[in-house]
């Protein structure tokens, strides 16, 4: 059961990871990540990590795909891409770098001395964040309180600032550099 | 006994004398002007001459063993303290050295003071006596270095002197050229002194001259004979020896005291010098042969060209060629001090001709060509016996100097066994009586050809006008305005026409006027040179106790066998010989000239020679030869290597590295084409890398 | 109560994950909208998510999913900005694509 639910999932995910690299309009890429993320959502699940299934579906094909897809339509970049590669050479390479770039990484995985794992897989409870204490949400709240307090804060700032950023690149030049010069001419 | 080698340390002063006069009179001599610096570089040379007879003395204070030992050297100071090479400036005050020191401060002394009267009203007259005066200290230092490089610091210098003094007169088109022969001539020579050099050194690690002596033998004969071979090239060079020869003729362009002091008595004598010095070498190997052909071959040859030569300075310097010949004649045949003996006769009586000549052509308004003289022997009284005697000198009549010197030569030939050097000697010296036969009663004797035809008593036989090829135009003092110049082409020179004239010149239009005698201050120079060519056979006689100049040169050519005749009737009989000969010469020539010339443009011997005479008096045409050569093929070569080797190869290279790079960082700057793809790429690719590190070869 | 993952071996979802990685790196080479790139970083993204989180259980801890907790949460971050740059960029040109950000190009070339 387990292993149809995961070949299952997995060629969602190669579907929507080929789909975001074949299609031609990029409104089809969107929502082609859109399957991908979720079937991520879906090995997350198996894996156990409950919390991250939910910040998966939530933050990533609530939010950020959203957003992807506000801006393909503000900027009217859902013209179809052209076929034709301008830059020599570049298909080919990259198609040889992955290539390479699988066979390595396949390499790492099967070596103890990469992972830190032994090669076989049995059955855990994971552990951590205090002696098997409460389901997963806790477990991951408790790390993230205690050991992790500081790089949380600061992820909480970096967001606030990714906000401001935001908002500060995408305005239009002209009507806030003169309200803004405006405003310090009054003000000197 | 130590006072006296601590006095011959002091041989540096010798050449310091004249060095100071150089610098002296180069610095201040315009202030202070004729005749004072004339007579201030006179007693520099005086006084050097005085201090090589003071180490004349202490060389002799010293036991005969000792006067050639290496404690006789002195270290100045270190001159190239270069890694493996530590080469000094020193002096080696020995016998060599100090006969040839004692030779060009005594002659350069003479020559000095007859300058002072021969350059009298030039207009570079001090810096004249600046060059001569250089001149001695560089021949000085060449003769009294302790080692090679010395030497050659002062046969540069002296070659250095030679182009400046040649071309003295450098707004003479054919002077300037001929300086430039001289030395480009010596430096083709050089080219063996240095190549020699180099070999020395790689076989003894030192240039010193005590090194070279005894290590003779330990060296490979194959780099023995290459040393002494490259040796002689150099002295070919220096002492106008075939195949270097042909700058000596065009070098009579200078002032004659120059060619006096520096083409007869000294310069020309440094190759036979350098040879002296290296004669381990030829004494260790059978090079000795290729020497002494060289120099009979010269002489033979030049002795025939000088019998045609028109010009009275040139037919000397063809004379001297010749003369130098029997010189390596004789260091050829190992006979060293013979070959000393002759270089000190023949300053003498050589020195004498050349200065006599000097004042001849003083006398006669410039004009050298024989064929316009006659009859001087009235005008120039002393001039004339001084020459005589000098003729009889060189051509080897007892008991004159020359007749010891030469046929000494002449006869070591025969006495070692060289049959055909002997034969060859003999020719030659028939050859020399007969061209200076020639030459005094050309000049001194016979019919006064300078006189206009018809005017003037004592016109004898007059001049055949109709035979005359006037030139046209004629200028007031009649010289022939052909300019022999190889190089130039006809049109470019509006120079003085040369006073030297050249086989096939025509006559110049004599001018009438006689001749008159030169100065006191001339005459005396020329005087005691005379009496020292007559007398100078005293310094070594063939009867064993007198032979003073082969006791004292013995220490410096240790390990030399002297071959000496079976008998004095031997020897006498063999030098009686070559009197006989040289005395059929004479009598030849007197046969032909004493009467003069009846026409000035027939040569009596020139007609007798038929179609050989072009061919002689032009020198077999090796001076047109050389001309052609260079100036053909040389000249074809020398464009091809600008053109290809120096601009398409060596510069291609050089550039090419630059053109390399060029295109190298090209290349690299396509990597920076400003698409973003393209560095994503590069990312992706060095990550790819860095991973295919790990994975080959972390965690094995 | 402690969750129980599954008996599946973890090198299946390390495969796939590294494959969704390199399909992810392809596209990011291949493609030239800007807008698809940028997707295609957060496929790479994800697949590394997914490693992190295998190894969590692999290695029996809860950092793994931690990470992936920041991980998310910067991802996001990123994103607007990335957006806001873009939008800033691309507002006056219609169908620009990545190949018209040369100015970093030899301008003497």
């Amino acid at each position: 059961m387990e292993y149809f639910i995961f070949f299952l999932a997995a060629a969602l995910a190669l579907a929507g990871a080929l789909g975001v690299v074949l299609l031609r309009n990029p409104a089809h890429c969107a929502l082609s990540l859109v399957v991908t993320l979720i079937s991520v959502a879906i090995f997350f699940a198996q894996l156990g990590a409950a919390l991250l299934v939910a910040m998966q579906i939530i933050v990533y094909a609530g939010a950020i795909v959203v957003l992807f897809l506000f801006v393909i339509m503000l900027l009217g970049v859902d013209r179809k891409e052209s076929v034709e590669e301008p830059l020599k050479f570049q298909r080919p390479v990259a198609l040889a770098l992955g290539v390479i770039l699988f066979a390595e990484v396949v390499f790492l995985i099967g070596h103890q001395w990469a992972t830190g794992a032994s090669s076989s897989g049995t059955t855990h409870a994971i552990h951590g964040g205090g002696a098997d204490l409460g389901g997963n949400v806790e477990r991951v709240a408790r790390s993230l309180f205690t050991d992790f307090l500081w790089p949380f804060e600061i992820t909480a700032a970096l967001l606030v600032l990714a906000v401001v950023g935001a908002v500060v690149l995408a305005r239009r030049s002209g009507e806030s550099v003169e309200a803004g010069a405006a405003g310090t001419g009054e003000a000197s | 006994m130590s006072g006296s080698r601590d006095l011959l340390h002091l041989a540096w002063i010798i050449p310091a004398l004249p060095l100071f006069g150089a610098v002296f009179l180069l610095l201040f001599g315009k202030r202070i002007g004729e005749p004072v610096a004339g007579w201030i570089a006179t007693a520099l040379m005086s006084l050097a001459f005085v201090w090589s007879l003071v180490m004349l003395v202490s060389l002799l204070d010293l036991p005969t063993e000792m006067r050639a030992s290496v404690l006789n050297a002195n270290v100045l100071w270190s001159w190239m303290p270069a890694g493996a090479l530590h080469v000094d400036m020193g002096t080696f005050a020995d016998p060599l050295s100090i006969t040839w020191a004692l030779l060009v401060t005594g002659v350069g002394t003479l020559i000095h003071l007859y300058s002072i009267g021969y350059m009298h009203g030039d207009e570079r007259y001090s810096r004249f006596f600046a060059y001569l005066n250089l001149f001695a200290a560089s021949m000085l230092i060449l003769v009294l270095g302790s080692n090679f490089l010395v030497t050659f610091l002062g046969w540069e210098g002296v070659g250095l002197c030679s182009y400046l003094l040649i071309s003295f007169w450098f707004e003479r088109n054919s002077a300037a050229v001929a300086g430039k022969k001289a030395f480009v001539t010596n430096r083709v020579g050089d080219v063996g002194f240095l190549l020699a050099m180099f070999l020395i050194f790689a076989s003894y690690g030192t240039l010193n001259y005590s090194a070279v002596g005894p290590g003779a033998r330990s060296v490979s004969s194959g780099t023995a004979t290459a040393i002494a071979l490259l040796l002689l090239l150099a002295a070919c060079g220096k002492s106008a020896q075939i195949p270097l020869h042909l700058w000596l003729p065009d070098a009579m362009e200078g002032p004659t005291p120059v060619s006096a002091l520096i083409h007869a008595a000294t310069m020309v004598t440094a190759g036979v010098f350098l040879l002296c010095r290296a004669h381990p070498f030829l004494d260790a190997t059978s090079s000795g042969t290729v020497v002494a052909w060289v120099g009979g071959i010269t002489a033979l040859l030049a002795g025939t060209v000088a019998i045609l030569q028109p010009d009275i300075k040139r037919a000397l310097a063809y004379s001297t060629v010749s003369q130098l010949g029997y010189m390596f004649l004789a260091v050829g045949l190992h006979a060293y001090t013979a070959a000393v003996f002759m270089v000190l006769c023949h300053a003498f009586y050589k020195g004498c001709l050349f200065l006599g000549s000097g004042s001849v052509i003083h006398g006669n308004h410039d004009v050298q060509d024989m064929r316009v003289m006659g009859g001087f022997r009235k005008y120039m009284p002393y001039t004339a016996f001084a020459m005589v005697v000098a003729w009889l000198a060189i051509a080897g009549v007892p008991p004159l100097s020359g007749f010891f010197s030469k046929d000494e030569i002449i006869s070591q030939a025969f006495l070692r066994d060289d049959y055909a050097l002997w034969v060859i000697g003999i020719v030659a010296a028939a050859f020399t009586a007969v061209y200076m036969t020639r030459l005094i009663f050309l000049t001194f004797y016979g019919n006064e050809r300078f006189r206009v035809a018809g005017d003037g008593p004592g016109a004898g036989s007059g001049v055949g006008h109709e035979a005359l090829p006037v030139i046209s135009g004629g200028s007031d003092d009649g010289v022939a305005v052909l300019d022999h110049d190889h190089t130039a082409p006809a049109g470019d020179d509006d120079s003085d026409p040369s006073p030297t004239v050249a086989y096939g010149d025509p006559v110049p239009v004599p001018n009438g006027h006689p001749p008159h005698e030169a100065p006191g201050i001339m005459v005396l120079p020329v005087m005691v040179l005379a009496l020292l060519a007559a007398i100078g056979g005293i310094l070594n006689l063939p009867f064993t106790s007198m032979e003073w100049l082969d006791k004292f040169l013995e220490p410096s050519f240790r390990g030399v066998p002297a071959v000496k005749p079976d008998s004095f009737a031997q020897g006498f009989g063999l030098e009686m010989l070559t009197f006989a000969i040289a005395a059929c010469g004479i009598f030849f020539a007197y046969k032909l000239y004493k009467k003069g010339l009846e026409y000035a443009d027939r040569d009596p011997l020139n007609e007798k020679l038929g179609v050989l005479a072009p061919i002689l008096g032009n020198a077999y045409y090796y001076d047109h030869g050389i001309s052609k050569l260079v100036g053909g093929p040389g000249r074809a070569t020398a464009s091809w290597l600008n053109r290809v080797v120096d601009a398409k190869i060596i510069d291609g290279a050089v550039n090419g590295v630059g053109h390399f790079f060029e295109l190298l960082s090209r290349g690299v700057q396509e990597i920076q084409d400003g698409h973003v793809r393209r560095y994503a790429m590069g990312i992706a690719l060095g990550t790819v890398g860095i991973l295919l590190y790990v994975v080959l070869w972390i965690g094995r | 109560m402690p969750v129980l993952a599954t008996t599946i071996d973890a090198g299946w979802y390390l495969v796939l994950a590294a494959l969704v990685f390199t399909i992810g790196a392809a596209g990011l080479l291949t493609r030239r909208n800007v807008l698809v790139m940028f997707m295609c970083v957060e496929l790479m993204l994800n697949a590394v998510n997914l490693t992190f989180v295998t190894f969590a259980r692999e290695l029996n801890d809860i950092r793994g999913q931690v990470i992936v907790f920041f991980i998310l949460a910067v991802a996001a971050a990123e994103v607007a900005v990335g957006l806001a740059i873009i939008v800033a960029i691309f507002r006056r040109r219609r169908g620009a694509t990545a190949d018209d950000l040369d100015l970093l190009k030899d301008p003497t070339a």
